[in-house]
């Protein structure tokens, strides 16, 4: 048994995102914190004091300890995102703003 | 009524300007007890963004205060450190439009009279001492004499480096008195604390304070809100501000004023103040004033419309008619003390009045002029209040 | 009912859209509930809510994209779903704002002529977009989040709570891992481990602190809510079944791994939840679900000055009436906002702050369901109370705030040495819960650790993140 048996699903076929420049299958529909967990990938981002890694935590976007850097863009939540055809997910270092230090 | 050990003194508030009382009071050898109906950095302290300003004040005696608090918030620095987060990184204020830039000249001039270092930043420096600054800002002042703390860490660790005994949530309810209406301690919910002297430091609450010895000092609440990013490196270097912010402090209306002040802090999120209203204690969030923050934050710092706002705070600032603290002895209760109404410029006069106080409290001369401080001067300044 | 991810209302909010008579803010039990029922009154009814589909986290179900033929298999009352998703759907008077996180409610005026109610909402991708929703009246309905207790290892990756385990899996049919420890405390544990082994997960232990003897004082109670007992039975039996053992007065005390969760110590804990010594046994697993019940998520209302209640777990609610008003005019709340108690109760609240909003005399069957699971949900809240000792396993280097990354020594240095005496103290001199959560992971265990208690609701201005360009954008009113 797994979750599609369970619950009868025949997704359509699988987008690809790209995780640190891997290619990593998402089903349409999912969220990329799901695409990342089905690849076994529980960790994109790391802490801005520790350095530490962490992932998805709460799942339903309150704890925003699953942010990392989507499209360029920091801080997104991987928990709330669908899964897009060609997705560009990096694991972010700490505040993910390294750019605008002055 | 259980009477505990007898103190030399008794401050009531837990705040930053109640912690630099014990702090001083404490160096100069007075057992000191500090009362508050809340826990430190309760109130206003706790809502603040640690300013230790002298480029916002014009010359006269609260400029002269600043100036001597900036030189003791140094010395406090070495014995602290990091603890309280000080960073001496100099306050930038600028012009935002050409026409702005004159009276700028005319202030900052003023100023290095009376002892502040200012220095002149053309247009085209802006940028050097500010990368994300925007474009085309006409110039502005550097103040290297502005500095920042964590103003909770800063009360916390005044407090506990003063060695006071802290009596914590344990509201102050009536003041003892002794003969010829003398004050000798304060009535709280637990017991008597005796003393000969009582400091009042509570802040937005020391008019009411004051009513309980019979004094009258019209302390009155000005509201604030506070906006904080998400967590961010260093973009913003200084305390940096607009002109207009000056304008603001001084203002006597009760109507809303705002003109950002935005800095960044050691834990990495940016804090952009800083609103001006009268409402009473009104705790309601009013989004027409984070909107006028933050556009103004923007209008500074473009980079700021790339980012999160995470949080936002309100705080009372205790201000008094003519916009200066009530600090020293009360001329008309004996044993009465005042450190309160310093409006928002608490943290940054906090331990120029706690040595001050602590001076008066052990007969020392206090080595500067109190009388614009006096807590007895509104007794003929009835009336004066209706600007509103 | 038109369902827009954009607002209804203009472009960016640029003009002033309709005026409703009611905007629901949450689309879980109550929410649907009570959009339902009012518009059957007439009213005009704005559904605002965060998710991007109706159903809030109960009711969370997946995308239609992954073709699920059954997905009810993963949910208790679906069809009471389906029936209010199919009438909301047909009734021309409500407008579902999906995607829409309101960061702040402004209150209206009195009466028909006053002020509107004005919420504030981003949406959007990067939340970019804003809409104000204008409204007579507001329903909260933004239902609860998990309370969870700190413990070593508990930041390492492969912990999840245990409602995001069952979250994923519900939305995107997916595990966290192969062998999961369910752990922590309240009836949300075996409905998640149910989920996660009909899904095919591997289920070593489910780890319950409370004793369960708590039920046992609360027997008239349970008569009276044969369903609750029922649908508990249903969950214990399936878990019996597939050989899954229930750990009653025990708890996860670490979690070990150094990139990954890899095993669990689970300890007996005596009545006050303090770990037994010497009774530590370690499960291996590659995930673990963890969770101690839920907490009212108010801080809208409590912006507001709403007036509260602390319940019997410490946890704050909103105070309500029989009609489900809050202290505030103009502002009702339903379901978990008013004290964790359910999808029925939440269910009947929804319909009884319509009733009322519409002027209507509340309905006898969902007033008698309202007290009977109230009633159970006071039962529960004290049964699954967390004991006074669990910070015996919270050691110094424990992280208590995991935005900040606090660990539980600079908390009781903070007590002990600066005097904090309250979590709001121990916030400005540690920034244990200052950051991206806003003290929702750690807000309780802060107060624990602080010894100031619970009682006093968080205060939360803004109940999200919203772009600065966003704020800085002049109003559209």
């Amino acid at each position: 048994m797994d979750p599609f048996d369970l619950v009868g699903a025949e997704p359509g076929p699988a987008r690809t995102v790209l995780f640190d420049g891997r290619p990593v299958p998402a089903l349409p529909g999912q969220t990329l914190a799901a695409a990342l967990w089905a690849d076994g990938v529980l960790a994109w981002r790391t802490t801005r004091g520790g350095g530490r890694p962490r992932g998805a935590f709460c799942g339903i976007g309150q704890c925003f300890d699953c942010l990392a850097t989507v499209n360029g863009r920091p801080n997104q939540r991987l928990c709330l995102l669908p899964a897009e055809h060609g997705d560009t997910v990096t694991t972010q270092e700490g505040h993910g703003h390294a750019d605008l230090e002055v | 009524m259980l009477k505990r050990t007898p103190y030399d003194v008794v401050v009531v508030g837990a705040g930053v300007v109640g912690a630099a009382c014990a702090y001083y009071a404490a160096r100069a050898g007075l057992k000191t007890a500090v009362v508050d109906r809340g826990p430190v950095a309760g109130g206003t302290t706790g809502a603040g963004e640690g300013n230790l300003l002298v480029s916002d004040k014009e010359p006269g005696p609260e400029l002269d205060l600043a100036l001597l608090s900036a030189r003791l918030w140094r010395e406090l620095a070495a014995e602290f450190g990091e603890r309280v987060e000080y960073e001496p990184k100099g306050g930038l204020v600028v012009a935002t439009e050409a026409a702005g830039l004159d009276p700028l000249h005319g202030f900052a001039a003023a100023q290095r009279a009376a002892g502040v270092e200012a220095v002149p930043v053309a247009a085209d420096e802006l940028r050097t001492l500010e990368p994300h600054l925007a474009h085309g800002l006409p110039g502005g002042y550097l103040y290297p004499q502005d500095a920042q703390v964590q103003p909770a860490l800063a009360a916390a660790h005044l407090l506990r480096a003063s060695g006071a005994d802290r009596h914590l949530g344990e509201a102050v309810t009536g003041l003892l008195r002794g003969p010829g209406g003398a004050v000798t301690g304060v009535a709280t919910a637990r017991g008597a604390i005796a003393a000969p002297a009582v400091v009042n430091a509570a802040g937005t609450w020391g008019g009411e304070l004051a009513a309980l010895a019979g004094a009258h000092l019209p302390v009155l609440p000005r509201r604030g809100f506070v906006l904080v990013t998400e967590p961010l490196p260093r973009i913003v270097r200084h305390k940096v501000y607009a002109a207009d912010y000056v304008a603001d402090v001084a203002s006597g209306s009760a109507d809303l004023q705002s003109s950002a002040v935005v800095e960044g802090t050691p834990a990495g999120p940016v804090l952009i103040g800083a609103s001006r209203e009268r409402v009473g204690f009104d705790r309601t969030l009013d989004p027409r004033v984070l909107h006028r923050l933050a556009a103004q934050a923007a209008a500074l710092f473009p980079v700021l419309r790339t980012v999160q706002v995470q949080r936002s705070y309100r705080g009372f600032r205790p201000y008094l008619p003519d916009h200066l603290p009530a600090i020293g002895r009360d001329a008309r209760v004996p044993g009465l003390y005042h450190a309160c109404g310093h409006e928002g410029a608490g943290i940054g006069l906090a331990p120029a009045t706690g040595l001050l106080i602590g001076r008066q409290l052990t007969g020392a001369d206090p080595g500067f002029d109190l009388a614009p401080f006096r807590p007895e001067r509104f007794e003929r300044f009835e009336g004066a209040e209706g600007e509103s | 009912m038109p369902t827009s991810k954009s607002e209804p209302t203009g472009p960016a909010g640029g003009r002033a859209g309709p005026c409703y008579d009611l905007a629901v803010i949450g689309a879980g039990p109550a929410g649907l509930a009570a959009a339902d029922t009012a518009a059957r009154f007439g009213l005009r009814v704005a559904l605002v809510d965060a998710g991007s589909r109706l159903g809030g986290q109960y009711y969370r179900h997946p995308a239609p994209e992954l073709g699920a033929a059954r997905p009810g298999r993963l949910h208790h009352g679906w069809a009471v779903f389906t029936r209010l998703r199919a009438r909301l759907a047909a009734s021309p008077l409500v407008d579902h704002l999906a995607g829409h996180h309101v960061w702040a409610a402004e209150a209206g005026g009195p009466g028909d002529g006053g002020r509107p109610w004005r919420l504030h909402a981003t949406h959007g991708p990067g939340a970019a977009d804003r809409t104000t929703v204008r409204a007579r009246a507001v329903l909260l309905a933004t239902g609860a989040h998990e309370r969870h207790l700190p413990f070593p290892g508990w930041t390492l990756p492969g912990v999840v709570s245990a409602g995001g385990a069952q979250a994923v899996l519900k939305s995107s049919l997916v595990l966290p891992g192969r062998r999961i420890v369910v752990a922590g405390s309240g009836p949300l544990l075996l409905a998640v481990a149910s989920s996660l082994v009909s899904a095919g997960a591997e289920v070593p232990a489910v780890v319950e602190a409370a004793s369960y003897l708590g039920y046992a004082r609360g027997l008239p109670v349970l008569a009276g809510n044969p369903a609750k007992l029922a649908e508990g039975a249903a969950h214990g039996a399936g878990l019996l079944r597939r050989g899954v053992r229930l750990r009653r007065g025990s708890a996860v005390v670490e979690a070990h791994g150094t990139d990954r969760v890899t095993a669990v110590t689970v300890a007996r804990l005596d009545s006050r939840w303090r770990p037994v010594p010497g009774s530590g046994r370690r499960i291996a697993c590659d995930a673990l679900a963890i969770g101690h019940g839920l907490v009212p998520q108010i801080e809208l209302a409590v912006e507001l000055g709403a007036g509260t209640v602390t319940g019997p777990d410490g946890a704050v609610a909103l105070e309500v009436d029989a009609e489900q008003r809050t202290s505030v005019p103009g502002l009702w709340a339903a379901g978990e906002t008013c004290g964790v108690g359910g999808a029925d109760l939440a269910l009947a609240e929804g319909v009884l702050a319509a009733h009322a909003v519409a002027g209507r005399p509340a309905p006898a069957r969902e007033a008698a369901t309202r007290r009977r699971r109230r009633a159970f949900a006071a039962l529960m809240a004290a049964a699954h109370a967390p004991g006074p000792d669990w910070t015996g396993w919270v050691t110094d280097d424990t992280e208590v705030c995991r935005c900040e990354e606090v660990p539980a020594r600079e908390v009781r240095a903070a007590v002990e040495e600066l005097g904090a005496g309250d979590a709001r103290t121990v916030k400005l001199l540690t920034r244990a819960g200052m950051g991206w959560c806003q003290g929702r992971m750690c807000g309780p265990a802060v107060a624990r650790l602080s010894g100031g208690g619970a009682g006093r609701p968080d205060s939360r201005p803004l109940s999200c993140p919203v772009p600065l360009a966003q704020l800085a954008e002049p109003r559209p009113d």
